[in-house]
């Protein structure tokens, strides 16, 4: 039987959209059960000595305290050696970006060092620098993180800045502000919110960073706060207890699993809901 | 004198507006000496490998840490394969969600649904991965590769691909998370150009009668497909630089197969496991050779990426 050109139009039609809501159950499933099964794994292993004893030997207790301690180090760190740098580099594409060759060609390599596989960042940082100091270091590990930030803050700085409409730097320059002044007291701070959504965003992009620390930052069994040597964090501490055949490990790797997905995914609410609230106050 | 010391005042400033502007010039240019640093470095760290291998490198499928030979025939397949399988899967998927938030989705639930899609990138990887090993690897070997095996195994052409060992780790698992990685990237590029999209074309088209569906395929689909490739062209780039999660499932064997269910290699996982175990200039430096091809690759796809894109901003700012 011959479908009439109208029913089979209005099949096809109901067809693609059962598909897209399939769609969009099929990618909202994933996330459900990644995150269920991080609750499920993750809860019973966090319990306090999570938070206050070393990565244990096999067999024995332990906790992750100072893959906690090396990983915030590195993150603080890298994030203040990353963000002026990006916020500067943002600031020229936005502001002095007009004319000229720099401007482009930056926004574009910039665009590509986004994206870029973060793995490579590690033999880069290894070349330069492990290979020359000849040890693995928190310094090293802070450096390829520091690496990863800059794109980052530089493409939500050059955004936020566009947004800063002209007027505002109009009427600062018709009372006599010279443009460093313009710049630093006028635009960077009205576009303050969205500026510091990018770092949020950044932050919560290196706290998971695992590739790039495996040859710069290493791992370290023990207690350290010295940057100059290994030092551990949790991502590399997750990699090695996940891939071990011990169960203690592999229970201490979901409890670290937790604690990083959850911190990175309310980095990631807040910043939105930060960006959105300035956004409206506009 | 006031006048000279008005005078010295503004020469004063404009002396700190240049030093400002050079700063930030010089901030501009830090990131094009990083790209240059960065290919400097894994260029002169890959230079005894390219001497002792040249061209030889790329198609040898060789991978002896003992007897020092090594090619890179197998990690760049294994990468090209998982992200060509992970783009087959995520492709349509993203377009699904990207149709469902821009044309179907209540406008109460738009928002929350968008945030939920981006924040499956905001999981790290190395998540993905300890999930795969222990979570999704194990279900997949039990209940899909069997099926897999005794269905599509014995069809003529594609049954070699779909036979093998039902392990669970394999290409077919790390292709699998990958797309799962992938589609939040690929689906927020394609809502965000589908929203660009002049409201009058499409109302016209639907004012001519035409069904959700036809609109999107015939009017949204060909106004925006570049920039729906330069999406697509951004996931692949996500996918081919991909680390932890491939090193999870992918199995890490130096084997060259047919069957997508065999354990294999990718570029970012042979660097993940071997580098800080290798020993001895050469492989140390085939390892660094690796990565520059990776580099290398990314760089082709994601420049190609941003070129779409920017030709699809060019064209709006056009019709405009």
């Amino acid at each position: 039987m011959m479908l009439d050109l109208y029913t089979r139009r209005k099949i096809v039609n109901w067809a693609g959209l059962t598909v897209s809501v399939l769609a969009m159950g099929f990618g909202l499933f994933w996330l459900c059960w990644i995150l269920w099964t991080l609750l499920d794994h993750g809860l019973p292993a966090l319990t306090s000595s999570v938070f206050t004893q070393m990565t244990p030997p096999p067999g024995s207790n332990g906790g992750l305290f100072n893959a906690i301690f090396g990983s915030l180090m590195m993150t603080v760190i890298g994030t203040l050696i990353g963000t002026p740098i990006g916020i500067l580099a943002g600031t020229y594409l936005a502001e002095f970006g007009q004319r000229g060759w720099l401007a482009p060609i930056t926004r574009f390599i910039n665009d590509i060092l986004l994206s870029a596989p973060s793995i490579v960042i590690g033999l880069f940082v290894y070349e330069v620098y492990v290979v020359h100091v000849k040890h693995f270091s928190g310094w090293a590990g802070t450096l390829a993180l520091a690496i990863i930030v800059i794109p980052i803050v530089i493409r939500t700085t050059e955004n936020m800045l566009r947004l800063v409409p002209s007027t505002l730097r109009e009427a600062a320059a018709a009372l006599g502000a010279p443009q460093w002044k313009i710049i630093n007291f006028v635009t960077l701070r009205a576009a303050r919110a969205g500026i510091i959504t990018g770092i949020m965003l950044a932050i919560a992009r290196i706290s998971g960073e695992t590739a790039p620390l495996l040859f710069t930052a290493l791992n370290n069994q023990f207690w350290s706060n010295d940057m100059n040597q290994p030092m551990a964090n949790l991502p590399v501490v997750i990699f090695q207890f996940a891939m071990s055949p011990y169960t203690d490990w592999q229970n201490l790797a979901w409890a670290g699993a937790l604690l990083i997905t959850f911190s990175v995914l309310t980095l990631n609410i807040l910043a939105r809901v930060l960006f959105r609230q300035s956004a409206s106050a506009h | 004198m006031p006048m000279l010391l008005h005078e010295a005042r503004l020469k004063r400033q404009s002396i700190y507006d240049m030093l400002f502007r050079n700063l930030t010039r010089l901030a501009a240019f830090c990131v094009l000496a990083l790209l240059a640093a960065i290919l400097a470095s894994l260029v002169i760290g890959s230079m005894p490998a390219i001497h002792a291998f040249g061209f030889g490198f790329l198609t040898s499928p060789d991978w002896d840490p003992v007897n020092d030979k090594f090619g890179a025939l197998i990690p760049i397949v294994g990468t090209l394969i998982t992200s060509i399988i992970a783009l087959i899967i995520a492709i349509p998927v993203s377009f699904g969600i990207a149709l469902f938030l821009t044309e179907l989705s209540p406008r109460v639930l738009r928002r929350p649904l968008g945030v939920a899609i981006e924040l499956l990138a905001g999981i790290p990887s190395i998540i993905y991965g300890m999930w795969g090993l222990f979570v999704f690897a194990p279900l997949f070997a039990d209940h899909v590769e069997p099926w897999l095996n005794q269905h599509v195994g014995t069809l003529p052409y594609i049954g070699p691909f779909f036979s093998g060992p039902p392990m669970g780790i394999g290409i077919l698992t790390a292709s699998i998370i990958l797309a799962i990685m992938v589609i939040p990237f690929i689906a927020s590029v394609m809502r965000d150009v589908f929203d660009v999209v002049p409201t009058m074309l499409k109302e016209s088209a639907y004012g001519l009668g035409s069904t959700t569906w036809e609109v999107m395929l015939k009017i949204v689909l060909p106004y925006t497909k570049v920039g729906v490739a330069g999406g697509i062209m951004l996931g692949l780039g996500r996918a081919l630089g991909e680390t932890m999660a491939v090193t999870f499932v992918i199995g890490n064997a130096h084997e060259l197969t047919k069957s997508l269910l065999n354990p294999g290699n990718s570029i970012s996982s042979a660097l993940a496991n071997e580098f800080t175990e290798a020993f001895g200039e050469l492989y140390t430096s085939s390892l660094i050779e690796l990565g520059l091809i990776l580099f290398f690759i990314t760089f082709v796809v994601l420049s190609l990426a941003r070129y779409m894109l920017y030709k699809l901003g060019q064209r709006e700012g056009k019709a405009s």
